[in-house]
């Protein structure tokens, strides 16, 4: 079993990255772009023998423990069979 | 009195605390790797800078499951004094240790460069040797140094005086143009609710003597060793 986590920053958390960003896609062209906001991506293989619900509560607690820092970030989790 | 530094793979100012507590404050110290967990003969210890596990993740936060982590929240809590700079602000930030976070400088930039501070609490282990609203000359070397919280616990951190230091200018006056960062509220250093634990990004134990550039930060270590001196006797 596959899990993606995706950890953003909360709103209104400065984001000085994503505006470098949007800065550099602008110069490429784009020029109606409204935000750019980077976050970051995590895929975690769990053991095919690990049981759904014992999967979801680990990795929702990885999410929330270690891979996001609560006062910045969210998280969101999704689950690949 | 004896003191540690605590060494994390990736810490690089452990050398430069360790030599301003052995030169400067005249007092035993040791190094204490990160796996180590026995902290019991210790007065006080230093969490360095540096960038603990190469800051993959965020800055501090792999640090914080560091086996030796757990023995500094013992540590705290059983009064006796943690000091975390710069990287080590911010192991205690994600260790919960102190509140708020630091994040991404507002200009991106890695800096570099001497600063000024003032002391905005004199009332606090590290800082009882300064006089309130002195400005003081120290380095900052970092990328994520940017403090932030919200709106209740700035509250609280005001309320409590527990804003040990802010950026100023060379007049002390707090203004927009000396925040480096983009620090909320000017902020660059911040103790716990029993004070006893205080995180600051700039750099205290690079200036201790003049030929660095400002002898400064030796009063912070004077404080701190005449705090543990005092508790001692």
């Amino acid at each position: 079993m596959k899990a993606k986590v995706y950890v953003t920053l909360k709103p209104g958390v400065l984001d000085p990255q994503g505006k470098a960003i949007q800065h550099s896609v602008e110069l490429l062209g784009f020029e109606r772009v409204a935000d750019v906001r980077q976050g970051k991506y995590f895929e975690i293989a769990l053991e095919d023998n690990v049981a759904a619900e014992e999967a979801h509560n680990a990795v929702t607690r990885m999410a929330a423990e270690v891979l996001s820092n609560p006062i910045i970030e969210d998280y969101r989790v999704e689950f690949e069979a | 009195m004896k003191f540690g530094v605590i060494v994390f793979p990736g810490s690089n100012c452990d050398h430069d605390a360790y030599h301003v507590i052995s030169k400067h404050v005249g007092q035993p110290v040791d190094f204490i790797w990160h796996r180590q967990t026995d902290l019991s003969t210790y007065d006080a210890v230093i969490i360095p800078g540096g960038f603990s596990y190469g800051d993959y993740l965020r800055a501090g936060a792999l640090a914080r499951f560091s086996p030796v982590m757990n023995s500094v929240k013992k540590f705290a809590q059983s009064g006796r004094l943690v000091l975390g700079i710069c990287n080590g602000f911010q192991i205690l930030c994600e260790a919960g240790l102190l509140p708020g976070a630091l994040i991404r400088n507002s200009g991106l930039h890695f800096i570099c460069e001497h600063i000024t501070v003032r002391v905005e609490a004199s009332d606090t282990p590290f800082t009882n040797e300064l006089q309130r609203g002195r400005v003081l000359r120290i380095p900052i070397a970092h990328a994520e140094g940017n403090y932030i919280c919200d709106d209740l616990t700035l509250a609280e951190l005001k309320r409590d005086n527990r804003i040990v230091f802010r950026y100023c200018d060379s007049e002390g006056a707090i203004t927009n143009a000396s925040n480096p960062n983009g620090s909320r509220d000017n902020i660059a250093g911040i103790c716990n609710r029993e004070r006893n634990v205080l995180g600051l990004m700039p750099h205290p134990e690079r200036a201790c003597e003049d030929l660095l550039g400002s002898s400064d930060g030796r009063d912070i270590f004077r404080s701190l060793a005449a705090t543990v001196a005092a508790a001692a006797a």
